[in-house]
């Protein structure tokens, strides 16, 4: 890939954009739009849809097309986009909250449907905008501001759910990888059916402080020891229960998408009434 | 040559109404006594080269119809009470975004899961406060087979015209009903697609403040680049919270209807001239009000009916004009709480209501209302 700013794809006007200083959301954005330079996507060809949260606020800063929509739902309304026009490049743009809390369902069918969608799902394991709640990927025992004695839940492994589901694309990088979560944008992009990129990012106002990384710097040095290749991974004994996450692309298929399977289908009923596909 | 009747069903026909209208994108979840509508389309839609989506929930179809939409593809669903219960929130975005839309629903007898297969008009208070925030939409209801189709073209109309969604309302008796109808021929009902911009693609905005003023709606895909959002917006749809903006947005949504009352609000009259009895109805009590006057009328009563189309904006104006020559208005509905009454009331405040409720989910026979009458 040769050099990318993404420039020409960010909204200048508004900046300093409303994330707290150290969030990870601005390594994502930048990863993302220089994804969309590097494969030299057009700005009208791309529909951003992007839900509730501090993640989904990014429509603010992007001069692609979007639509924001409510909290958990952003999957189903790219799910109409990508329908209605097929050419168009459709991201959907969501939390760990947003995108598997109060959206799982939508995620597990959208990955079941193999829907040709990029969903970029910012992992900060709490709900950042509403106070440093815990959501679905806050794992067992960590402090929230509605779990002061640790989380009784446990945390989904969003990954291998979306793999199971169906999805054709499966990675997990974090922000301390800036580079590569570019890389991967550009591979889900590039991959037709569901691609998954889940970012592992830094919550430094309220879910870092609450589990005693202080600043982010702190929380940087985590995900850079804990946020491990599979093959590192694999070395280390009971890593999952130790807290290391794997990263990297962990899973591709070339199943058929929603699409395509739909035109075999209309092809289909075109026959059964004798008349042309 | 006459067009060919065919016994059609309510239901049926609000999905060829739909197809007439140019919708090419259904998204929907089964539920009774909506899920043949569903079924037309997805028999229907592919050969029309549209698409007809099952969705995992109400809440889903609903994002799925917006999305369609603003991709350029006139977009519908149907359902029935709990799935519109669940599409209400997402029923907003297209509201507050601006997004023209068709949402049917048909209506049968809860609260909740309730008697699922029974009619019932107790919905008209939901079809207009069921979402949260200051908002407005359109409703329409038809009575007859006929209405179905016709209303159903100019519920897209209207959604395209207005950019804002709106609502088909068929009690389950209607949605059932089969009846004689020959569907018009192409071009015989007149057709509205949302206007476009035409100007330089920087210069675009999809939202226009101005009191009553609709915006072009770009698709997404064409060269001018769209900001659709759920959250408080300037007219080039990116974040604007200040107090000046907000006042303007709230006003233009509610306006832009207010201003165009006269397009929107319809209604029937039958046998209004010298009523001293004036019966008000939606819906298939339209049917046995109808039945209940005729009959009365032929004992010597001068009774006529107003029937409201147009649910929601109200139609005060016919309402009070009608009932302002009546001794007595009669309101017969399929709800317990006066639903349509309380309107009726609150437009011809004068007026000497009788009210002849069912719900009990058998409907309203010309019986009902003649015991009142």
């Amino acid at each position: 890939m040769g050099h990318t700013n993404g420039l020409a794809y960010l909204r200048t006007d508004i900046l300093p954009n409303m994330w707290c200083p150290g969030c990870g959301n601005g390594i994502v954005l930048s990863a993302m739009l220089r994804a969309f330079e590097a494969l030299k996507l057009e700005h009208h060809e791309v529909v951003a849809v992007s839900g509730i949260g501090c993640w989904g606020k990014v429509d603010d800063y992007i001069t692609v097309n979007a639509l924001h929509a409510t909290h958990g739902r952003a999957l189903s309304f790219a799910t109409g986009v990508k329908a209605a026009n097929p050419r168009l490049r459709v991201l959907v743009l969501a939390g760990d909250g947003d995108g598997t809390t109060i959206g799982g369902n939508h995620l597990i069918h959208s990955a079941r449907r193999n829907m040709d969608l990029t969903m970029i799902m910012v992992d900060n394991f709490n709900y950042g905008m509403t106070g440093g709640q815990y959501s679905a990927t806050t794992p067992g025992g960590r402090v929230t501001s509605t779990t002061r004695g640790g989380n009784p839940e446990r945390a989904f492994d969003v990954c291998e759910l979306v793999r199971a589901a169906g999805g054709n694309y499966v990675a997990r990088q974090s922000i301390a990888e800036g580079a590569l979560i570019q890389k991967r944008i550009e591979e889900g992009l590039s991959r037709p059916g569901f691609s998954f990129i889940e970012v592992i990012s830094a919550c430094t106002t309220l879910y870092g402080p609450n589990n005693g990384l202080k600043t982010p710097v702190d929380m940087f040095r985590q995900f850079k020891e804990k946020c491990l290749p599979k093959e590192k991974y694999d070395r280390i004994e009971n890593a999952a229960a130790k807290g290391y996450l794997t990263t990297g692309v962990l899973h591709q298929a070339d199943a058929p998408d929603f699409l395509s399977q739909y035109e075999a289908m209309r092809g289909r009923l075109a026959a059964a009434k004798g008349g042309r596909a | 040559m006459a067009r060919k009747q065919e016994l059609i069903q309510g239901n049926h026909a609000i999905a060829l109404g739909a197809f007439y209208a140019g919708a090419r994108f259904y998204a929907g979840y089964p539920i009774t006594p909506s899920s043949e509508i569903a079924e037309v389309c997805a028999r229907e839609l592919p050969g029309l080269g549209g698409a007809f989506m099952q969705m995992e929930d109400e809440i889903a179809s609903m994002g799925a119809i917006i999305g369609a939409s603003l991709a350029g593809v006139k977009s519908f669903t149907a359902t029935s009470g709990p799935g519109f219960s669940l599409m209400q929130e997402n029923l907003g975005v297209a509201i507050m975004g601006e997004v023209p839309v068709v949402v049917v629903t048909v209506q049968r007898s809860g609260p909740s899961t309730g008697l699922a297969t029974k009619p019932a008009q107790a919905d008209l208070m939901q079809l207009r406060w069921g979402r949260h925030g200051d908002q407005s939409l359109v409703a329409l209801i038809p009575a007859t087979v006929a209405e179905c189709f016709e209303l159903t073209v100019k519920a897209f109309n209207l959604s395209e015209k207005y950019r804002a969604p709106v609502i088909v309302a068929p009690d389950e008796i209607v949605g059932h009903m089969r009846e004689n109808y020959a569907p018009p021929e192409p071009g015989q009902l007149e057709i509205v697609d949302r206007a476009q911009p035409h100007g330089l693609i920087e210069d675009y905005r999809p939202f226009n403040f101005e009191d009553g003023a609709v915006a072009p709606l770009a698709s997404f895909g064409s060269p001018y680049i769209s900001h659709i959002t759920s959250s408080m917006h300037g007219e080039d749809g990116y974040s604007d919270n200040s107090p000046d903006n907000a006042g303007r947005r709230i006003s233009q949504l509610h306006r832009k209807l207010e201003k165009n009352i006269d397009d929107i609000v319809m209604t029937r009259s039958f046998d209004l001239d010298g009523c001293d009895t004036l019966i008000v109805a939606v819906g298939s009590a339209v049917r046995a009000a109808r039945a209940a006057a005729k009959e009365a009328r032929q004992r010597g009563r001068q009774v006529g009916v107003l029937q409201v189309v147009t649910m929601w904006p109200f139609p005060e104006r016919e309402v009070r004009r009608a009932a302002s020559r009546a001794e007595t208005v009669i309101v017969p509905e399929m709800n317990y709480s006066g639903q349509l009454a309380g309107e009726v009331g609150r437009a011809a405040p004068g007026a000497r209501l009788i009210r002849a409720p069912s719900f009990d989910g058998r409907g309203l026979t010309p019986a009902d209302i003649t015991a009142v009458l």
